[in-house]
């Protein structure tokens, strides 16, 4: 260990990604192809009587116009419930209603206007509490009619619920009655855009021999060839998937929908290419955003701080259709508690329709979501009693030797130091010069934590492979299912690699694309999963190639492979370096002088899978649904205005038990990155809609995202506490920098202004009413 | 004034050639580039002129493209991320990871670029007055702010 491991490696292809050569999906600039592009609705809810495709079918350039009533599907991962264009009604704003495809984007366009739809409002659900309410409307009228894609999703029949999640674990009575004081409350959190900088776009073609060819801007490859098979029957050894570079994903692209519009319409046009591209405010609400969440929270405690048991409802906002929001829900109830020990917890996870766009996973798979209820949870938790935000969370600290929500036994390896990181986070903020201070006679700084434990919450038989061959000068090439969608996973493979091989890492080569008929599977670009998965894939091939590079010198050399070690691309005697051979002399065969050949072409297999891990009880909850945890804890200093209600954020800081740092800066960047857009979530993002569920908000101009100089200083630090069954001890936390954050700006306005933050964004306005509303 | 009607053939100087393409009046500068030309380098973001993405040099000054007509840039000179030609500001992204997935970074190294050489003493006000046109997704910011500063102490 510690050849290249730690070390600060720049990305494979950072010199393309400066230059513009990085190709991204929409790249693909190409005379004679057609293009897409929809009619959205302009209601959240609403029947569609009737629709006049006729001005359109006769403009410039149109090829074809499909609607809902052409096409006789239903789709979506986990409950086919959606129809790719609408059909009878509509279920959200800027759901697609009419593909036309045409010989150009600007016909195309043009053509989408002159289709008249008459539509026909229906009373829209604008909320959640709206939606379960007692004879609600309903959304999908014949849930229980709908084909469910995998067991253990359990949609309620007669409501707009279509998952439900519980945990049972300890007694809750027994709970109740020992507790010494009770905390209670709701929280409620908007919908947000993921807002990637490349929008999503897809292409397909359907060749004559019947292979269905895809390039999309996707984070689920080889789920686009799953759902193409499964919702029009198209044979999967038929359907090829490629991806090149992807402009940033933070889960938006792991939904599968374009990739299907883009089929429909080449189906339509004889096969011949289609590209279909969202516009901004498409990419907005047409494809999928993050949920929203309404929460009620009920703990009780010791009078020494010690919580006791914990009644949780967290209710998700899945919008009009189901996609992925049920594994959400999932893992919120998974990961109930947060960071912190409950002996008994009832915690029940609904997904909800309403008629809001479509959600999917977000980075933090909800995790920043619950985050934000229980650390609130714990400021006031702490208030009433008169502790410390840090200490009540040492107090209650997920340790070794307990049991988290679903009943999994906790240990070092599993789940880090949690405890390690709340001592190291307050150094990293200087928590000892207090929480609150006054600095002048309007303006107070303050400080506000937020911790986090996130796991996997991956399918149970999640797979990854890897595949590696060599050049004949003996460099290597390293093909692998992971999208390079950001964070330098390619980049870090191949580091794996080398340290593995104790080779130069400038002699790996990584295919950046991916290609689903020559890369190994890899279940999705996802749950920064992808440095366990792909790394231990690594770390398996490596030993294949390990395994027959001994055993070809060994016969060369006239030795057993167990004389023999490797590094620097030679295959060395131990007792004596002087004896070996090179890479390059084996790895295609070697030849002896007389032109004899043996070895062979040596070629690298290796695969993983996920051990352990199996379905959740459905009345309790039991059982494991990830590898293991990441936890941490982090901070956000502000410094508030009490005239004006406005703050500043001065720090962002986060304390991540990282097992080890594969690769410092790229590490650090991935955490700045997300600790930015969870004080983005804090301060601004949120859809907006108006009474008819309408989002008023899609463009950048007026969804505002944080932008150069309105950032704070970053502060970050590791605990390594090596996770046993990891690539060199490392944990997942790609998507980690962003969990906490959110709930830690809430803390500290709270404290700083004397409020109850219970909702995001916390806008000036929003401290504003809530002074008032004391005052009053 | 220049007037242009249907479909008309023009002459734009990118990256220091003298190109001829047939557009629509209605093209924007982006479209052109990335359609006509191939220089797909230069990325469309949002087409409303919020993100900074599509970010090339007109005359020296950064300009988002998807805001100018192709029309209007006869007789200007453009140049975009594939005329920087090795520029120091795209090995100072490089040497202090100012990007992850790339897509934004065309044009903030348009605009960098175009800083250094507009405001070589650019103090820190500067440098957010001028940053603050674009947006990226995946950086907290930090980074970028690390090269960008390299490149105006000449450090690169």
């Amino acid at each position: 260990m510690g050849y290249i491991i730690g070390q600060n490696i720049i990305r494979k292809e950072a010199f393309n990604k400066v230059t513009g050569t990085a190709k991204y999906t929409d790249d693909f600039i190409a005379t004679g192809i057609y293009h897409a592009d929809l009619l959205v609705s302009p209601y959240a809810h609403a029947k569609i009587i009737s629709i006049d495709i006729s001005a359109a079918a006769s403009a410039k350039g149109v090829k074809k116009i499909i609607t809902g009533n052409d096409i006789n599907v239903l789709c979506g991962p986990l409950i086919d419930d959606k129809p790719p264009l609408a059909k009878e009604k509509v279920r959200y704003h800027g759901e697609p209603v009419v593909m036309v495809v045409a010989d150009c984007e600007q016909n195309a366009k043009a053509a989408v206007a002159k289709i008249k739809v008459n539509f026909q409002p229906l009373p829209v659900v604008n909320s959640v509490s709206d939606a379960l309410k007692e004879n609600a409307v309903l959304i999908h009228e014949n849930l229980q009619q709908y084909k469910k894609n995998v067991s253990d999703v359990y949609p309620e029949t007669g409501s707009n619920v279509c998952g439900h999640v519980k945990i049972r674990k300890g007694d809750l009575q027994k709970g109740w009655q020992e507790s010494e004081l009770t905390i209670e409350s709701n929280f409620t959190l908007p919908q947000s855009d993921h807002a990637a900088m490349e929008t999503r776009a897809a292409q397909c073609q359907i060749m004559p021999n019947g292979r269905v060819i895809v390039c999309s801007s996707t984070q689920a490859p080889f789920s686009v060839k799953e759902q193409i098979n499964k919702t029009f029957q198209v044979p999967i050894e038929d359907i090829d998937v490629n991806v090149l570079f992807v402009g940033g994903g933070f889960g938006g692209k792991a939904a599968v929908q374009l990739e299907i519009l883009a089929y429909i319409a080449a189906k339509a046009v004889d096969g011949h290419t289609v590209k279909i591209a969202s516009s901004r405010e498409k990419d907005m609400i047409t494809t999928p955003c993050k949920i929203g969440l309404e929460a009620k929270i009920k703990i009780g405690a010791k009078k020494n701080g010690k919580i006791i048991v914990a009644e949780m409802h967290y209710n998700v906002d899945c919008g009009g259709y189901a996609d992925i929001a049920p594994r959400i829900a999932k893992a919120i109830a998974v990961d109930c508690a947060g960071p912190y020990n409950i002996e008994n917890i009832s915690c029940d996870a609904l997904s909800v329709y309403t008629n809001h766009p479509v959600a999917t996973s977000f980075r933090g798979f909800g995790h920043t979501s619950l985050s934000f209820c229980i650390e609130r949870m714990m400021d006031k938790l702490g208030a009433a009693l008169n502790i410390d935000p840090i200490e009540i969370r040492m107090i209650n600290a997920l340790t070794e030797g307990c049991y988290s929500p679903t009943q999994v036994k906790v240990t070092l390896s599993n789940t880090g130091n949690f405890g390690e990181c709340l001592n190291k986070l307050k150094t990293l903020i200087n928590w000892h010069e207090g929480q609150r201070i006054v600095e002048s006679n309007h303006l107070i700084r303050a400080k506000g934590v937020g911790c986090f434990v996130k796991t996997s919450d991956s399918p149970t038989n999640a797979i990854s492979g890897v595949l590696l061959t060599f050049n004949s000068d003996g460099s290597i090439n390293l093909n692998c299912g992971a999208v390079e969608i950001g964070p330098g996973m390619k980049t870090t493979a191949a580091q794996i690699l080398a340290e593995k091989l104790k080779m130069d890492i400038g002699r790996i080569q990584v295919k950046m694309e991916v290609d689903t008929q020559t890369s190994p599977v890899h279940w999705k670009t996802v749950a920064s999963m992808t440095t366990y998965m792909v790394g231990r894939a690594v770390i398996s091939a490596a030993e294949d190639l390990i395994r027959q590079l001994l055993n070809g010198a060994a016969t060369i050399l006239r030795c057993t492979p167990e004389d023999l070690e490797i590094a620097e691309e030679k295959i060395f005697l131990k007792t004596d370096q002087k004896i070996y051979l090179t890479f390059k002399d084996i790895v295609h065969g070697f030849q002896y002088q007389n032109g004899n050949s043996i070895v062979g072409q040596i070629m690298g297999r290796g695969n993983f899978i996920m051990n352990q891990l199996s379905y959740l009880d459905k009345e309790t909850g039991e059982g494991k649904a990830g590898p293991y945890w990441t936890p941490g804890a982090q901070a956000v200093e502000i410094e508030y205005d009490t005239i004006q209600h406005t703050y500043r954020i001065l720090k962002a800081a986060t304390v991540v038990d990282a097992g080890k740092v594969l690769n410092p800066k790229t590490v650090k960047g991935i955490l700045m990155g997300g600790m930015c857009m969870g004080l983005g979530l804090g301060t601004s993002e949120s859809f907006i809609y108006d009474a008819e569920g309408i989002v008023q908000n899609t463009s950048f101009r007026t969804y505002k995202m944080m932008r150069y100089g309105e950032t704070p200083d970053y502060l970050i630090d590791y605990v390594e506490t090596p996770q046993l069954d990891a690539p060199y001890g490392s944990r997942g936390l790609a998507e980690h920098g962003i969990i906490g954050i959110p709930a830690a700006l809430a803390n500290a306005i709270s404290l700083a202004a004397g409020i109850d933050v219970t909702k995001l964004p916390i806008t000036p306005e929003q401290i504003w009413q809530q002074k008032e509303g004391v005052r009053q | 004034m220049l007037a242009f009607k249907d479909k008309s053939i023009i002459s734009l100087n990118i990256n220091g050639d003298n190109v001829t393409v047939m557009v629509n009046p209605s093209y924007t500068l982006l479209h052109v580039l990335r359609e006509n030309l191939g220089l797909t380098g230069t990325k469309p973001g949002c087409e409303n002129g919020d993100c900074g993405s599509c970010t090339v040099l007109v005359d020296g000054w950064p300009i988002k493209s998807c805001l100018m007509l192709a029309v209007e840039a006869i007789g200007h000179q453009v140049i975009t991320v594939e005329g920087l030609k090795n520029a120091p500001i795209q090995r100072s992204f490089v040497e202090n990871w100012g990007f992850q997935c790339g897509y934004c970074t065309s044009g903030f190294l348009m605009v960098c670029h175009a800083l250094k050489n507009i405001h070589p003493d650019a103090d820190d006000f500067i440098i957010e007055q001028w940053l603050q046109s674009n947006l990226c997704r995946c950086t907290g910011y930090g980074e970028i702010k690390d090269a960008v500063k390299a490149v105006l102490e000449n450090k690169i």
